[in-house]
């Protein structure tokens, strides 16, 4: 049975410009891809719509594994959205 | 050996390279990444994503292991506030091979740019900060190691 909440976590600008660098959501309906929640999440304005607005410029990873933003966020646990990495 | 440590503080390269040449494989390779002090820059401030990276570093340096014939590999990252001259990363790769032990190295620090979850934000002099943006041909780079 998956958790009845997913955690999001934000990183770098996104995290800069959405404000806040966790939340917790209702688990949204298993088919749903990181690309339709980031969509979703832009939507509710202001700061989620500057970081989110331009899904090219976002990375993703689900339960600490990158991932393709069009992956099925299915029962993941949490979600992290963040700009390309720069390590090194 | 295996050693991975995502840390705040600074490190001993002499002592890692040590370890690594006390393996006796008589090849040991590194590479050391220092903050550039370059246009104004007061600081580099690394964020990263606690709970993958880790994982992460460990799944690229398993990635180095099942590529070449590796007797050792260290990798160092940190993370937190670094000024101009501040070591930022060590990579160091040991080997009876030195083909193995430099080509190795190369792929580590290329894979961890561009496969680790790291950020860097540049601070300035005058007050100013931005992000650092991911560079197109570091991608190249880690790509053309293929896999």
């Amino acid at each position: 049975m998956a958790e009845p909440t997913l955690t999001i976590v934000y990183f770098a600008w996104v995290r800069e410009d959405v404000g806040r660098d966790e939340e917790r959501i209702d688990r949204p309906s298993s088919d749903i891809t990181v690309a339709d929640l980031v969509a979703a999440l832009a939507a509710r304005g202001g700061g989620y719509a500057q970081a989110l607005g331009d899904a090219t410029k976002l990375r993703a990873a689900l339960d600490q594994r990158f991932v393709p933003l069009e992956t099925v966020i299915g029962e993941a646990r949490e979600l992290a959205l963040f700009p390309p990495v720069t390590g090194g | 050996m295996k050693r991975v440590s995502i840390q705040p503080q600074d490190f001993d390269i002499a002592a890692e390279l040590a370890a690594l040449e006390a393996l006796g494989g008589g090849g040991v390779a590194s590479f050391t990444g220092v903050v550039r002090g370059e246009g104004g820059l007061i600081a580099l401030e690394l964020e990263h994503y606690p709970a993958m990276t880790q994982a992460q570093v460990d799944r690229i340096v398993e990635d180095a292991l099942g590529r070449w014939p590796l007797l050792g590999v260290s990798v160092i990252h940190r993370f937190g506030r670094l000024e101009p001259g501040a070591r930022i990363v060590f990579v160091g790769t040991a080997s009876r091979h030195r083909t193995a032990a430099l080509e190795s190295c190369a792929f580590l620090i290329d894979w961890l740019k561009s496969h680790a979850p790291f950020w860097k934000k540049e601070h300035f002099g005058d007050g100013a900060t931005a992000w650092v943006e991911a560079r197109a041909e570091d991608d190249a780079k880690a790509k053309g190691w293929g896999g």
